[in-house]
């Protein structure tokens, strides 16, 4: 018997999201009495305070919503916000083209960076939407 | 208008203006400043019953201060609400309500840092984001110029506009003996400074610098009895939006859109009563967006707005008329600074650069990633 409620039981959504990621799955989090999605992934719902958003598998395409270039004395890289096409924002980076040409309202397409140490969700110029 | 409006009064300031100052620690300068501001109210450190402090490298300030001041065990009073630089007015929104119910009679609001000959480094809280610091954005300008990226796009608004916000600081602050830097500054010379996160050059971040600050605060009928000229607290109001800048609502529009309303709101004052202005300028942007979020000009037309020369000495609305934290200091948060020159314009007592005939001041802060707003109104004595 438990103490504690089942509503929440099992690794946290943070860590979900993470296992996901590490096999292949960009995901973001679906409330399904409200119908909202939300990132980054947490416990309860953002917009109405449901428990437990469950992870669905991201549709992967969005927009640059806004960008910058960071340059440091070793490098010049982009970092965006990206807004998705469920509806949240995440910050990300744009790659495969110079950090300088990315552009607000440029649509760009999910995928999973597996060059470090752990799994990243980056993004590529989706040239065929845009 | 509330039953807070004036009730509680500023009767002592204090400004270390030490923005360079090896070998102090980061207490040093407040405690430095907490005793001028007593000392400026004419109370001493046993008057002292509340203590409200935030640090960026403490977690535990209220405790680390209490100690160090020797009023630990006289407090009835504390809030040590972390939010970056905007926590003094949120300091100064809870200590208006416990001193305005009785919970305390003489509440002390200070902060110190050695930012500057620390290392020049704004020392990293331990407050992980794993799911934006992957991408390696500068903290905290890179979010800042991602806001600046975006107003930009929607608004048309360009570097020139932004640099303007500069050279009006800096115009200000050669008219501030105490500013740290006062050597003229052109908008060229900011659009070609090195470019650190674009659109933002190192001319469009604010300085890093030491320095410590502090305010007393009591119900106004004492501080009517105590020796500087009342300045009371007319109105204050606080909000929060998010705390990672890709949950921002909207990068164009800050929460001080309410914090500025409901401050104004308990003050019973639009905004074309406000004498002076302090705004909260740790960038560019952030002055030409609370300008357009309080309401001193439409939104969108914010870059217009400090092109024209309106918040430069000489134009129709004075603003950071210290120099701000672009061109006067800023010692890692720079919240209480706001409220100090509002004070100072108030008492009319800012030589050079005072504000003729100053009645209302609007002093406003911001924390974290424009991610904390607070608004306070001052006043004279006579607007009560």
């Amino acid at each position: 018997m438990t103490t504690t409620d089942p509503r929440f039981d099992g690794p946290g959504p943070e860590a979900r999201w993470t296992e996901m990621l590490k096999r292949g799955v960009f995901a973001v989090q679906h409330c399904i009495p409200c119908d909202t999605a939300q990132f980054p992934p947490v416990t309860t719902c953002r917009t109405c305070g449901a428990p437990d958003p469950v992870l669905i598998p991201a549709k992967g395409i969005g927009t640059v919503y806004a960008t910058t270039t960071v340059r440091t004395r070793e490098a010049a890289y982009d970092v965006s916000i990206i807004e998705l096409a469920e509806g949240p924002r995440m910050m990300s980076r744009v790659e495969g083209v110079e950090a300088e040409n990315v552009r607000i309202g440029q649509p760009v397409r999910a995928r999973i960076n597996t060059d470090g140490e752990m799994p990243l969700v980056v993004f590529d110029v989706a040239g065929d939407l845009a | 208008m509330s039953d807070l409006r004036g009730a509680i009064s500023v009767a002592g300031i204090g400004n270390t203006q030490r923005w360079n100052a090896p070998g102090r620690t980061a207490f040093d300068q407040l405690q430095e400043a907490a005793f001028l501001a007593l000392e400026d109210a004419g109370l001493g450190m046993g008057d002292v019953d509340a203590l409200y402090c935030a640090h960026s490298t403490s977690g535990l300030p209220v405790l680390n201060v209490a100690e160090r001041l020797g009023i630990a065990a006289q407090l009835r009073h504390a809030d040590g609400t972390m939010v970056g630089g905007a926590s003094f007015l949120f300091h100064l929104r809870s200590a208006m309500s416990a001193l305005a119910t009785g919970q305390c009679d003489v509440a002390l609001v200070c902060y110190g840092s050695n930012q500057r000959s620390a290392g020049g480094k704004l020392t990293p809280m331990p407050d992980p984001q794993p799911f934006e610091a992957p991408y390696k954005a500068l903290y905290p300008i890179s979010s800042y110029a991602l806001a600046a990226a975006r107003h930009m796009y929607e608004y048309g608004t360009t570097r020139e506009q932004l640099a303007n916000v500069a050279v009006a600081a800096r115009k200000w602050a050669q008219k501030n003996p105490a500013a740290h830097e006062q050597a003229d500054l052109s908008v060229q010379d900011v659009l070609s400074a090195r470019m650190i996160s674009d659109p933002l050059t190192k001319a469009d971040c604010c300085l890093v610098t030491d320095g410590g600050a502090a305010v007393v605060l009591t119900r106004t009928e004492r501080a009517r009895d105590l020796q500087q000229p009342l300045v009371p607290v007319l109105g204050c109001s606080v909000a929060v939006s998010h705390r990672q800048i890709a949950a921002m609502p909207s990068l164009t529009e800050t929460a001080a859109k309410r914090s500025g309303a409901a401050a104004m709101a308990e003050a019973g004052v639009n905004i074309g009563d406000i004498d002076h202005v302090m705004l909260y300028d740790a960038f560019t942007i952030c002055t030409l967006m609370f300008l357009e979020d309080l309401g001193f000009c439409p939104k969108g037309e914010g870059g217009a707005f400090v092109a024209s020369g309106a918040i430069a000495p000489g134009g129709h609305l004075a603003v950071n008329t210290n120099g701000g934290g672009l061109s006067c200091n800023h010692p890692g948060m720079y919240g209480l600074f706001t409220l100090i020159e509002s004070v100072i314009q108030l008492r009319g007592a800012a030589g050079e650069r005072q504000i003729e005939g100053a009645e209302i001041s609007l002093a406003h802060a911001n924390g974290g990633v424009l991610s904390s707003q607070a608004t306070a109104i001052l006043g004279t004595g006579t607007t009560l």
